[in-house]
């Protein structure tokens, strides 16, 4: 009944809190609608091993009304799935997994679909094909008192052989091209994807975001959750669920890293029998679980199940999108909050073409383009004491971009519209960490260039007197001047370079040169 | 060896530098509180035996090797040319912009003084022998009959503002024929030097009175040594009763720092020191009203004149410490406060005939 209960209101609580999933305002809606079909675009290809062509189309067809096409060239949606995947909320193969991935909840494109309809009363058509040479063509809408999909047009249509789906909604919104726009949200998603082909045919143009790399992102494992994560809610629909008969079976079997020894010293401190029915737990018995986890030695959970962007993704990324001076990254080593796995891994680019601060914040390699202010990112690197790296001004002065990507199994976010990370000590640390290594980097970087351009301006310096100086020889010796100039020049050149760890003190006997007064 | 031929082997051992891949330098004596010493023996300041190297590649030497070099050039030209010119001419004829920069060769003429002294010292040679002179500062009157270059000069005979005295006084252009006087009066101050002038001091004193105004320069300290050694006179200096006048009486007596290459012309360690000093206030019953309190400045040049060696002897110390203890000096002017013919009638005529100097 409570289950029921909740699939039936989801689509009337959406209807009244679209704001929680990123439909707050007309601009961000548009954002939204992208986002979600980008980003399982993306997911799916990944899963599939497919490097990801996507196109994107947003066209205006009346004011402030949207046509947003997105199509990609993933392993496609079998046909009996079609309706579900767009047209019930919370249907969704990622929810219930534990695995790194950049959707999670299942609300996502179904969402966009209920957005769509309640906000020009539009069906949202979806064409489909796994390759098989039939493609399935959709229209659908949502039945919003049960949360099933209504099926408006349903056929299978001619086209090439292919594989991938399209999906096009009819949306209210306003094109924007501002630092929270499609067109950044997609800048940053060529960043941290440097795998994928991106082709945006946006109101203002077509904009091509060309692949970085051929080489496809290391593909997670999923793992089963970790005792530490598991909150009361959760532990509820698991026991519920489980086909275990024995609640220490249970733990074994639905955990990670659980052994007989542990899941029996679960259920003496929680004051369970062992062998009693998963089903037959009371609230209280749950409850007593939680709480029992807390006083347990847990073995963390495996690391290897992350897939971070890796230091040479990011750089070339960087490199890619921003044509910067200098480069530097760092791939931390895994580490754990609550249980639950999670990788920092930070890249820094200066100079060149960049004309001011950024930071590019991404959970899963999705950008994270709202809250700022209260995302564990940019907590840690407004901890961070800048003036130790060698840079001039305030960090908001510099030409510098700082990428920080947290990827974990399940990324802590404050909020259900995924756009800051909640700062846990551990993965606060771990990002200070990782964006203080490549600062030194980009230090020792700075401290080269200066010592070039100190040798620069040596050499200037020393080539200004150059003519008054073979004047002054020719003067007092008759040797001729231009022979003088040419010697010296080529002196220059060679001690300008080389000696410089001499410096300034190499030539004074029996004295310091600061008797020159 | 030649002056001339000197500074062509400036020029010749740099373009040998030049040849050899080297840092092209110039060997200079190092002319610093650190690279002198007191030598008891003649009681003198002398140059030490640091030598520092000016190198071309050097940022903090290259500008001042190339001025080095453009002055040594100079000098050389201008002996060839048998002419001579004064430090501030050379200055001059130095001074241009350097190719498209906004940099001049030398911008002030204080930037190419220290250098002609950088060459004489590295050279071993005067001023006066590369051709350069300075201007002339410093006075002269009393029964002196000189030969100026073939000019005959009668020093009692120079109305109020007396003989000029040039930088150069070397035997080869200043001769002494004639000289009648008992002792040597320095005045720091000219416009002391002209009330006692005014007083025809130095006729009823038998004497020579002197003033370098302020610093005596190169000439006044050479007509001072040369007076002391050739015709043996006395050599008492007046000057202010602060660590500035006293430092000026260390400088004619003992020699400069920056000049130390030089003391053995430029020095008279038999000179002697007649006023002001802190006790005289007490000893001539000197109103407190004209003294002035030491300022902060001032104290700390009086502790570090405390520690120079030639400040050592005993008279010395306590005057200083006294004048660190009263806190106050005294400018000679604060004699007139005893009325104006005070100084040339009272002060300085009993301080001659007591001999209450200090050494």
């Amino acid at each position: 009944m409570e289950t029921k209960h909740k699939e039936i209101s989801i689509s009337e609580f959406f209807e009244k809190n679209r704001h929680l999933l990123g439909y707050d305002n007309k601009s961000r809606a548009l954002l939204t609608v992208v986002k979600e079909c980008v980003d399982n675009s993306l997911d799916a290809a990944e899963e599939a091993r497919i490097l990801p062509d996507i196109y994107v189309k947003v066209k205006e067809i009346a004011p402030e009304k949207f046509e947003i096409l997105v199509r990609d060239n993933g392993p496609g949606i079998v046909r009996q799935q079609i309706p579900k995947v767009f047209g019930k909320l919370l249907y969704g193969d990622k929810f219930h997994r534990l695995k790194q991935s950049r959707g999670e909840q299942g609300i996502g494109v179904s969402g966009a679909v209920l957005y769509a309809q309640l906000t020009t009363g539009e069906a949202t058509e979806i064409k489909s094909s796994i390759g098989d040479g039939k493609t399935h063509y959709y229209k659908i809408k949502i039945d919003v008192k049960k949360n099933e999909p209504i099926i408006i047009e349903d056929k299978v249509i001619e086209e090439e052989k292919w594989h991938g789906v399209e999906v096009k909604f009819i949306v209210e919104g306003i094109y924007r091209e501002h630092k929270q726009s499609i067109l950044e949200y997609l800048k940053l998603t060529a960043v941290s994807n440097p795998h994928a082909h991106i082709i945006f045919d946006s109101p203002s143009g077509i904009i091509e975001f060309k692949r970085g790399t051929e080489n496809l992102p290391k593909e997670p494992k999923e793992i089963k959750p970790h005792l530490y994560g598991v909150e009361i809610g959760v532990l509820t629909r698991m026991l519920y669920e489980t086909r275990e008969r024995k609640i220490v079976n249970f733990f074994i079997k639905e955990f990670t890293r659980i052994g007989r020894k542990t899941a029996k010293q679960i259920c003496e401190k929680a004051g369970i029998d062992p062998n009693k029915k998963p089903k037959q737990l009371t609230n209280d018995e749950i409850r007593n679980i939680v709480n029992a986890v807390k006083d347990v030695k847990l073995l963390n959970p495996p690391l290897d199940c992350l897939s971070p962007m890796g230091e040479e993704l990011m750089e070339s990324g960087l490199k890619k999108e921003f044509n910067p001076e200098f480069v530097s990254s760092v791939t931390r080593q895994p580490a754990v909050y609550r249980g639950w796995p999670f990788q920092v891994e930070a890249a820094l680019a200066y100079g060149g073409s960049i004309t001011q601060s950024k930071i590019l914040r991404f959970a899963n390699r999705v950008p994270l383009l709202y809250q700022q202010g209260e995302c564990a990112i940019t907590k840690s690197i407004s901890e961070i004491d800048w003036k130790r790296y060698g840079l001039e001004n305030e960090i908001e002065k510099e030409p510098i971009i700082i990428l920080v990507h947290v990827a974990s199994i399940w990324v802590p976010f404050t909020s259900e519209s995924k756009e800051a990370i909640a700062s846990y000590p551990v993965i606060i640390k771990e990002i200070k960490l990782a964006v203080q290594e490549c600062l030194r980097k980009l230090s020792l970087h700075l401290s080269g260039k200066r010592k070039i351009i100190g040798m620069e301006k040596r050499r200037k310096l020393f080539e200004k007197y150059v003519d008054e100086i073979a004047n002054a020889i020719e003067e007092l010796t008759g040797y001729k001047k231009e022979k003088v100039k040419e010697m010296l020049l080529k002196i220059i050149e060679r001690k300008s370079t080389i000696g410089e760890k001499n410096g300034n003190g190499e030539e004074v006997e029996g004295n310091r040169s600061e008797d020159f007064r | 060896m030649e002056t001339e031929k000197k500074l062509k082997e400036i020029g010749l051992k740099i373009l040998d530098d030049i040849k050899n891949g080297r840092n092209p330098s110039i060997e200079i004596p190092v002319r610093t509180l650190s690279n002198i010493y007191f030598d008891e023996k003649f009681r003198l300041i002398k140059l030490g035996d640091k030598i520092a190297k000016r190198t071309y590649l050097n940022t903090a030497h290259s500008r001042k090797f190339m001025q080095t070099l453009l002055i040594a050039a100079e000098a050389k030209k201008i002996i060839e040319q048998n002419v001579t010119i004064s430090i501030r001419d050379l200055y001059y004829a130095l001074k241009h912009t350097i190719g498209d920069t906004k940099e001049n060769t030398f911008e002030e003429q204080n930037e190419s003084d220290p250098i002609i002294e950088d060459i004489e010292a590295a050279l071993n040679v005067l001023r006066e022998q590369l051709h350069l002179t300075a201007d002339r500062k410093g006075y002269l009157a009393g029964n002196v009959l000189i030969n100026d270059s073939g000019d005959i000069i009668d020093c009692s005979k120079m109305g109020s503002s007396g003989w000029a005295i040039p930088s150069n006084v070397e035997p080869e252009v200043i001769k002494f024929m004639e000289i009648n006087a008992d002792f040597v009066l320095v005045v720091e101050k000219d416009a002391v030097w002209q009330r006692l002038n005014e007083d025809k001091f130095w006729k009823k004193q038998n004497c020579i009175l002197m003033t370098g105004k302020g610093q005596p320069a190169r000439g006044a300290r050479r007509l001072i040594n040369r007076l002391h050694r050739e015709f043996n006179l006395p050599i008492y200096v007046l000057a202010d009763a602060d660590p500035w006048g006293y430092y000026m009486y260390s400088v004619i007596k003992q020699g400069s720092i920056n000049l130390s290459f030089l003391s053995d012309r430029l020095g008279t360690p038999d000179a002697k020191y007649i006023g002001l000093t802190t006790s005289d206030i007490n000893k001539f019953d000197i109103s407190k009203n004209v003294t002035i309190k030491l300022d902060e400045n001032d104290k700390k040049r009086v502790k570090e004149i405390l520690n120079y060696v030639w400040f050592k002897p005993k008279p010395w110390q306590m005057e200083l410490k006294n004048m660190l203890k009263t806190e106050c000096k005294l400018e000679l002017e604060a004699l007139s406060s005893k009325g104006i013919k005070f100084i040339s009638d009272v002060y300085l005529p009993q301080k001659i005939a007591n001999k209450e100097f200090l050494p």
